[in-house]
């Protein structure tokens, strides 16, 4: 187990050095210009001479290689750099905003598990059933919503027509201070439709699941024995259906990331996606690269996640042979 | 390690997770109120920056700090951190300020005037990543004479330079111990303001109290929020939940609020104009009669009608025609008789397609605008139908300002701009030839003698009644060769509710709702009673 983490850390140096280099040059071949990021509108009105200035200054007239090495030196050295978009260094910037990007997704999983685990149950105990077919339509249809729209309809129903959730922000908007209260009331809406964006994959694999443990032996043998239907569900299907998906989770955290980026969008939520955003269209190399690197690294961990769990739970994987 | 164990290990911290993901009882939200004196405005943007070093409250209004002049309502200096207007000497080449007595930062500090030549100085470093600085760029240096007076001397003599001092002051004794391009003064400024920043969550809103230590009284207005909300519907309908007290709204949405007793709307003149800039290298633009031709054909009244709902006013130059130095002269109605006859002359003969053609080349040219901006859309549509009527064909494409720059210099842009405080600001960098493709400035390459000559003179002249006479000639000289034709300057309107007293709007600039709007002097409201 630790041989297989060790290797795979290892693995991860040359992945990270490529997908950092490559967001450089996708950046640097990008239209977008760092230079007119930096000043905004009032670049629209600037002299040539000052526009150069600002270009020198940012070391946007360097290489974009160059660049990538300077940065990749001094990261190592612990210091990433500063971001020309918030004019904050690079790690106050992610210091301020992690928290809440980890609180939405942690939140918005946890939903996610729980939904999925009850609707997969429900829809697996009698196959071809007005439940079973109404979840998996459903399903089906979310995995086909783009989340942004979902977010929009979202906004557009609970907080304009009905007007019970707040549209969007980390609090009320006259409260100066951040409490537990007003997060908690904020974080309902994007952290549902976060939730909702991932409730359908996991939905249908716990129904095929259980649904495969219910038709097996142990069960039937459970049921033939006369144990109540409860027990025979949630002790015997549940446990062999679910294990499976559960190694599924970590590889799921590519898809978590790209709907938190648009979730946070749309809710004007101080995340790190929300900044990630802003840092791609304002070609902000520094803190590009700096999430990047989170970003790619927690897809690495979740891989990982998603073995280590494969192996602990499923006897017939061994972690000595992976 | 054992893999049962593992697995307990694994189950706990599941459990401790879901634990922690459990919710607080959650507490009631205030209402602002005028009893309560808090205020939350919502805007479209924040700024970048709060650092007056990077920009932030260059052209005055920043509650956080002062400069040493402000504006007034009818944008006319007065005193702010300085005790009095400044003294010109040696032919308007100095600038003497002396500082109010008694004024203190936010944290207690006194201001000195150490701290004035330090903001110049670092404005003027060009190692600070401001856009600014060639704003600053007729000081030569900036010096303390004691503790309380400022010396400001100029390469040349330059009339509007006082208009120039309003830029924030900031404490020397915090932002000097820092690198202004990436310093937590950015984030966390302090001034001699009437507020102090209590708050700024970016992309959600910055909160500001009333600052105790402020030298001009105590506002009633003690919280004030600027809630930043990019859309427009969305801004709308919190307005209407009552969430926001005010906002910032585009003509059709301010329109909605129109019948509700307890909202106000404000109408704030501007000088940010929609026009058109007609490249001189192009052969068409550059053509003087097909110039003055477009400049009789458009008809301005209908674009502000149709287009700005009647929320502008037509545009027949760079200045508005509220402002002192506009020349009444200059005013004209759209005259389709008089743009066939230029062009007739001027040997533009209509071809089998009604569009005109002069030596075998088309009267025909591209216009871009800026994609995502509808006002300026419908202003490029309005236009090129205009242009249609006299024989003209203009092909209107929507871009990107990064497929934009590199085609400005001969291509014709639907353009926004306008600059408060001073006529020489807007106008010198618009239409001077020196400064002809430079960057931004003179888009359409202007070049013209009589308008040079004449900018130079509202530049350097001391007397002001010789500055407005060169700024005349140059309106009239203008309408003789329209290198751009000016179409209209917007309406900025803001509605708030109707809970205050002595609210007024100033003439406002191309850039507002963060700084401009109603709460120009919130620190001057007053309760209604």
């Amino acid at each position: 187990m630790a041989r297989l983490a060790g290797r795979r850390a290892l693995f991860a140096v040359p992945v990270l050095l490529v997908v950092t280099f490559g967001v450089f040059a996708i950046a640097a071949a990008s239209p977008f210009d760092p230079v007119k990021a930096y000043a905004g509108t009032a670049a629209l009105g600037a002299d040539q001479q000052t526009l150069d200035r600002l270009r020198e200054n940012l070391g946007a007239d360097q290489p974009f290689a160059a660049r990538w090495w300077q940065w990749l030196t001094s990261a190592l050295t612990g210091d990433l750099g500063d971001s020309s978009v918030l004019r904050q260094p690079v790690a106050q910037v992610i210091g301020e905003r992690l928290v809440w990007s980890s609180l939405l997704c942690a939140v918005a999983f946890a939903a996610a598990v729980l939904v999925g685990t009850v609707l997969g149950v429900l829809a697996a105990r009698r196959p071809g059933s007005l439940i079973d077919r109404t979840v998996t339509s459903l399903a089906y249809t979310l995995e086909a919503a783009p989340v942004f729209w979902i977010a929009l309809l979202a906004v557009w129903l609970f907080a304009l027509q009905w007007d019970v959730l707040p549209a969007g922000g980390l609090t009320d908007t006259a409260s100066e201070q951040v409490t537990a209260g007003q997060v908690a009331s904020h974080v309902i809406l994007p952290a549902g439709v976060l939730a909702v964006s991932q409730l359908p994959w996991f939905t249908l694999y716990v129904r095929q699941g259980v649904g495969d443990a219910l038709a097996e032996d142990p069960v039937r043998g459970a049921r033939a024995r006369g144990l109540s239907e409860r027990t025979v569900l949630l002790g015997h299907a549940l446990r062999s259906g679910v294990l499976p998906v559960l190694t599924l989770i970590g590889s799921r955290v590519p898809e978590l990331i790209t709907g938190a980026l648009l979730v946070e969008s749309v809710f004007s939520w101080p995340g790190i996606a929300a900044a990630t955003v802003e840092a791609a269209t304002a070609v902000d190399f520094p803190l590009l690269a700096a999430l990047t690197t989170l970003a790619t690294a927690a897809v690495l961990a979740g891989n990982l996640l998603a073995d280590l769990l494969y192996g602990l739970f499923d006897p017939r994987v061994k972690l000595s042979d992976m | 390690m054992s893999t049962r164990r593992i697995r307990g290990a694994a189950a706990t911290a599941a459990l401790a997770a879901a634990v922690t993901a459990c919710s607080a009882p959650s507490s009631g939200g205030g209402e602002g109120d005028a009893k309560s004196g808090s205020v939350v405005i919502g805007v479209a943007s924040e700024p970048d920056t709060l650092n007056p070093l990077l920009g932030y409250g260059k052209d005055g209004n920043s509650k956080i700090f002062d400069g040493l002049l402000a504006h007034d309502a009818d944008l006319k200096l007065k005193p702010a951190l300085a005790a009095a207007l400044p003294e010109v000497a040696d032919g308007g080449r100095t600038y003497t300020y002396t500082l109010r007595d008694g004024v203190e930062f936010s944290d207690g500090e006194p201001l000195t005037a150490a701290d004035v030549v330090y903001t110049y100085r670092t404005a003027l470093d060009a190692k600070t990543n401001n856009t600014f600085k060639s704003e600053l760029d007729a000081v030569k240096k900036v010096e303390a004479s004691g503790d309380d007076k400022v010396v400001f001397t100029l390469k040349y003599p330059y009339a509007a330079f006082a208009a120039r001092t309003v830029l924030p002051i900031v404490p020397e004794h915090i932002a000097g111990e820092q690198d202004p391009n990436t310093g937590t003064f950015n984030t966390r400024p302090v001034g001699t303001g009437p507020y102090v920043l209590s708050k700024w969550s970016k992309g959600e809103k910055l909160t500001f109290k009333a600052n105790p230590r402020y030298w001009g009284g105590k506002p009633k207005v003690k919280t004030f929020t600027m809630a930043v909300i990019s859309d427009d519907d969305v801004r709308a309908t919190r307005l209407r939940s009552g969430d926001l007290d005010g906002a910032v709204l585009p003509p059709n949405l301010a329109a909605t609020f129109k019948s509700d007793d307890g909202k106000r709307t404000y109408d704030a003149k501007s000088y940010d104009f929609r026009a058109v800039t007609l490249p001189t290298p192009n052969k068409v633009t550059g053509d003087r009669a097909i110039r003055r031709a477009l400049d009789a054909a458009v008809d301005r009244e209908a674009m502000v009608d149709k287009i700005l709902d009647g929320a502008g006013r037509p545009a027949y130059g760079p200045l508005p025609v509220d402002d002192p130095a506009f020349t009444k002269a200059v005013e004209r109605d759209q005259d389709l008789g008089k743009a066939k006859k230029i062009l007739d002359e001027a040997g533009w003969k209509p071809a089998g397609d009604g569009i005109r053609a002069k030596d075998g080349q088309r009267a025909s040219f591209t216009l871009l605008y800026p994609s995502g901006d509808k006002v300026r859309q419908d202003h490029a549509l309005a236009y090129a139908s205009d242009a249609k009527k006299a024989g003209i064909e203009v092909k209107a494409e929507s871009a990107t300002w990064e497929v934009i720059e590199p085609r400005m210099k001969n291509t014709a842009v639907l353009a926004g701009f306008g600059s408060t405080g001073d006529p020489d600001f807007g106008l010198y960098t618009l239409l001077h030839s020196s400064l002809a493709g430079d960057g931004f400035n003179n888009m359409a390459r202007y070049d013209n003698p009589a308008v040079d000559r004449a900018l130079d003179t509202g530049r350097r002249g001391q007397d002001p009644a010789e500055r407005k006479a060169a700024y005349d000639k140059l309106q009239r000289a203008l309408v003789m060769d329209p290198g751009y034709t000016f179409l209209t300057h917007i309406d900025h309107l803001y509605v708030l509710a109707d809970r205050w007293e002595d609210l007024g709007t100033q003439l406002e600039p191309h850039e507002h709702g963060f700084a401009s709007g109603p709460w120009w002097n919130i620190e001057d409201w007053q309760p209604k009673k």
